[in-house]
């Protein structure tokens, strides 16, 4: 393992794999308490239905049963989840979400009532047993025909099931920009739901200790700190200060995670109730039809260019789906996250985008992996390659003639409501990417090929994203009701071991190596004596959590002046030893020396040791040697790049077989390549699996035909390419290291790298458009289509 | 109504009385408390608790604990020996073949069937060979660098990897 400084830049190998490698990982489900009892959910079979009367008798009788429960038990004591993101500076229609469902259900999952049992076998026997009389009603699934006058009415506190009507841009400047355009393309996209599908479903421990009234929650989160307020304040009778959240190992979540669940609620309530630890884990099949969704935008678009290709306008119109409630900050991602990304890297002068957002009978959708900036550039990536083809010129000289150049950085969108894309050099990743593949070379080959039938396709895709989400005050402005900041605590030890802790957390991302390199480094110390905590909300500065691409470039900012502040105690203290002047020391290789003279020195222990025991610290200077910093940036940071795809299309059977698939991404500095580059993998396999494979499709009745991992295709290893990584490296002015953000790029940019491969595979066959997921059938029917 | 079950785990032996409809997978975690084997799926698609009985990979949730009555099973609990990790943990380490981990000990024993089987395999081989456990987190490359590694490993130290 390397161990020497400095850290960061090197592939350092993951701290937390030995006990994830040997099956010594504690997950939710792996955590015991004695007693712990078990509570099953009874959820609604219907889209939509009137609940006639609950009978749970027979499930209360099932010995082993301690507690049948339903929205009656709980009308006093357990309020309705809140929204914490509606749409920004617009009205927001948000009604109850309630954690049980009241006189009506609206969507399959929907909970109806939950049983508590002393063993996970007869809380399930004992839900079945729970006898719930509906009368169905209507459901509407699609938005577009959830907004049609006559359609069934979800909400009364939501008429025309609209939760909001949100624009951003000058609809004025965009008019005109029609109004003098030499070509427009019009194009409607449905930009599909997707399940996310962390391969650990969601789940609650809650134990109340009768002795101290506090109760503690084991929650599957990617944001505990968050959640613990949301629940204290709005959602339960217990004091903030006698809740405690821990989030334990998580075993994926993509977004998932960061919502509020009603499970969280049902279980902290009913072991207070029933004196018991209670647990909750969902089944995959309930993940599916009760965990939030993603996706599900239906967008109309239109873009105004002239006849060389430069782009003069953009509009764009979107329904996004919510599903039967509103999420935790779904209003706020599908608007600001969506639609201030529209542009993409290009440079266009005039935006008019509006989004609806929409309740139907099915599952809610809120953030999932990428979270508004993948329906963006799906959109701007596709539109691009329309026009290309609507000009008869090359996509690859259509985005190089409109891409925001290296000299216009900080560029601000016009009258987007965006802040400044920080850095960027697009047109060299795209260079770089061409270089790659060979592209003239390629499509030479491509020529050749279709006389001979052959379909190949090349698709390109340059993307930039709105990372390392912060400020306060900018995220506050776009609906979300808390702040936006990032902390760090970071206590060198007695004996020179370092404890950091983050407000951020990992759910695979690996920070427990990579912020052990940032603080190892500031420190002058070694990996194995530096520990990376997070996730427990006892004794931890209020945290933020980990989605957005946020945890580096705002976390780890927040650890590296954290370590600064300590460093200054350090030198102060290390002079009054040594019994120099601060000025004549300095702090290097975790010791502190006089300068020029490195034989008088004194270690880090040395001083940790001197900092806590008060024997060597100046006069007028406190005890202890530790630090706490809430780091709030001044803006966003904005990787970018370009990712080519080549396919071949089997003619005979719609096969599409991803042949190359290059990346060239820039994330500003590189803390650890590895783990970067095991991100943009995973990345770029989901971004994939939207293109080709995945799609959540309910029926008309709101039943969702894809409930299991049998009818919904997660990508399998041999469906996948081998993929060729290159990046180059733009540094943030922003964060620490110049770092920007890598969790949601490979996503964000392979859907439409894939897409437009297999549009240009067909296009000389008049086929412009594919629905994703594009499938061996969809694409079959339209080889049959006469042109 | 109960069944008395007894069989080997990692090596060491167990007498239990389980009920017939107690799913393997679930007495591995419940009644033994070895909790390395996950469960992610409910219809035997993901993998995650993929163990070896006798000498063979299976999927331990779509077997009851009775009918592992008499046989030997290995769970990623038994993979190390000595504290020392087996070159498929070791090759999943150096490659970073993981990221949550939460699918990893089922794709470390489906791994481990496969280079029993074939010690030598292709990167299709192994794409392959692992179709029955998803991982969400990887993209795959790194798991198929990582057995590949493996592979490497225990043709190079055949102590190294134990072929049971």
């Amino acid at each position: 393992m390397v161990t020497t400084a400095p850290l960061v830049g090197q592939s350092v190998k993951r701290k937390e794999d030995p006990r994830l490698l040997t099956g010594n990982g504690r997950y939710l489900d792996d955590i015991r308490l004695p007693n712990t009892h078990h509570m099953a959910v009874r959820r609604s079979p219907y889209g939509h239905a009137n609940i006639l009367s609950i009978d749970t008798e027979a499930a209360a009788n099932l010995p082993g049963v301690v507690g049948v429960f339903t929205a009656e038990d709980l009308k006093d004591s357990v309020k309705p989840l809140p929204c914490g993101m509606p749409a920004g500076g617009v009205e927001n229609h948000l009604p109850p979400h309630r954690v049980l469902a009241q006189d009506r259900v609206r969507y399959v999952g929907d909970a109806v009532a939950f049983v508590v049992a002393n063993d996970p076998y007869i809380a399930h026997d004992a839900m079945e047993l729970i006898d719930v009389q509906y009368q169905e009603l209507p459901a509407v699934v699609d938005a577009a025909r959830a907004v049609e006058p006559g359609a069934p009415q979800l909400h009364d506190e939501a008429p025309g099931n609209i939760c909001m009507h949100w624009t951003a841009g000058n609809k004025d400047d965009t008019d005109a920009a029609f109004a003098n355009a030499e070509v427009v393309v019009k194009h409607h996209i449905y930009n599909q739901r997707l399940i996310p599908n962390p391969l650990e479903t969601r789940g609650t421990l809650a134990n109340y200790d009768a002795g101290t009234e506090e109760t503690t929650l084991w929650v599957t989160s990617q944001l505990p700190h968050v959640h613990k307020i949301l629940l204290s304040a709005f959602v339960l009778d217990i004091p903030e200060h006698k809740l405690r959240l821990i989030a334990p190992e998580i075993g994926g979540a993509f977004g998932s995670k960061i919502f509020l669940y009603a499970d969280m609620a049902l279980t902290a309530w009913a072991s207070k109730h029933l004196g018991v630890p209670v647990k909750f884990v969902e089944t995959r099949m309930e993940n599916y039809v009760a965990t939030q969704h993603g996706r599900d935008q239906t967008q109309d678009i239109e873009l105004a260019a002239r006849r060389d290709g430069t782009m003069l306008g953009l509009r764009v119109k979107s329904l996004a789906n919510l599903g039967a409630y509103p999420s935790t900050i779904a209003p706020g991602v599908v608007t600001a996250l969506f639609g201030r990304m529209v542009s993409g890297a290009y440079r266009i002068p005039a935006i008019w985008v509006e989004v609806d957002g929409v309740y139907t009978n099915t599952a809610m959708v809120d953030a999932y992996r990428g979270a508004g900036r993948p329906e963006a550039t799906y959109l701007v990536e596709r539109m691009v390659d329309l026009l290309a083809d609507e000009l008869a010129m090359d996509p690859v000289d259509v985005r190089r003639k409109n891409f925001i150049p290296p000299d216009a950085f900080p560029y601000t969108p016009p009258d987007l409501g965006m802040l400044p894309y920080d850095s960027g050099n697009y047109a060299v990743t795209l260079d770089r990417a061409l270089n790659h593949v060979n592209y003239s070379a390629l499509r030479a080959q491509q020529e050749e090929g279709r006389k001979a039938g052959r379909l190949m396709g090349i698709g390109i895709s340059s993307y930039v994203e709105v990372c390392g989400l912060a400020p306060s005050s900018w995220i506050q402005k776009q609906g979300w009701g808390g702040p936006m900041y990032e902390s760090a605590e970071i206590r060198v030890l007695p004996t020179g071991k370092i404890s950091a802790v983050t407000g951020s957390l990992s759910h695979g991302q690996g920070h427990e190596t990579t912020f052990a390199q940032i603080v190892a480094d500031e420190f002058g110390v070694g990996m194995g004596d530096v520990e990376i905590k997070y996730g427990d909300t006892a004794g931890a500065p209020f945290g933020m959590g980990t989605y957005g691409s946020r945890s580096l470039a705002v976390g780890g900012t927040a650890l590296q002046k954290s370590a600064q502040k300590i460093k200054e105690k350090i030198l102060a203290i290390g002079a009054n030893l040594l019994e120099v002047a601060p000025e004549d020391v300095e702090f290097d290789h975790g010791s502190v020396s006089v300068k020029g003279a490195p034989g008088s020195s004194k270690t880090l222990a040395e001083i940790a040791f001197a900092a806590w025991l008060n024997t060597g610290v100046p006069a007028g200077m406190e005890a202890g040697l530790e630090a706490t910093t809430y780091y709030d940036p001044p803006s966003c940071t904005f990787p970018f790049g370009t990712h080519i795809c080549v396919v071949d299309v089997d003619p005979d059977t719609g096969h599409v077989d991803i042949i190359r698939y290059v990346a060239v991404d820039d994330v500003g500095p590189v803390v650890n390549p590895m783990i970067v580059d095991g991100q943009l993998e995973g990345g770029i396999a989901q971004g994939i699996g939207q293109a080709l494979f995945e799609g959540a499709v309910y029926d008309k009745f709101g039943y969702l035909l894809t409930g299991s991992m049998i009818d919904y295709a997660v990508p399998r290893a041999s469906y996948l390419p081998n993929f060729e990584l290159d990046r180059t490296v733009t540094p943030s002015p922003i964060s620490a290291f110049g770092s920007k953000g890598v969790g949601e790029a490979g996503t964000i940019a392979s859907t439409p790298a894939v897409a437009n491969a297999v549009v240009d595979a067909l296009s000389h066959l008049g086929i412009r458009d594919l629905q994703m997921p594009i499938t061996p059938q969809r694409v079959w029917h339209a080889l049959q289509q006469p042109k | 109504m109960t069944r008395i079950i007894t069989l080997r785990v990692n090596g060491k032996s167990y007498e239990n009385e389980v009920s017939p409809r107690l799913l393997l997978v679930h007495y591995l975690r419940d009644v033994l408390g070895l909790t390395g084997t996950h469960i992610a799926c409910d219809t035997s698609q993901c993998g995650a608790c993929t163990v070896m009985f006798n000498g063979e990979s299976v999927k331990s949730c779509t077997m009851l604990a009775v009918q592992a009555d008499g046989g030997e099973v290995k769970t990623v609990e038994g993979l190390a020996t000595n504290g020392k990790l087996h070159p498929l943990q070791q090759g999943f380490w150096e490659k970073h073949g993981l990221q949550c981990g939460f699918c990893t000990p089922g794709m470390l024993m489906s791994s481990l069937n496969l280079l029993q089987r074939n010690p030598d395999p292709t990167p299709d081989e192994i794409r392959h060979a692992l179709e029955g456990n998803l991982c969400r987190c990887t993209g795959y490359q790194n798991i198929v660098a990582a057995v590949q590694w493996a592979a490497q490993e225990m043709k190079a130290k055949p102590a190294a990897g134990v072929a049971e």
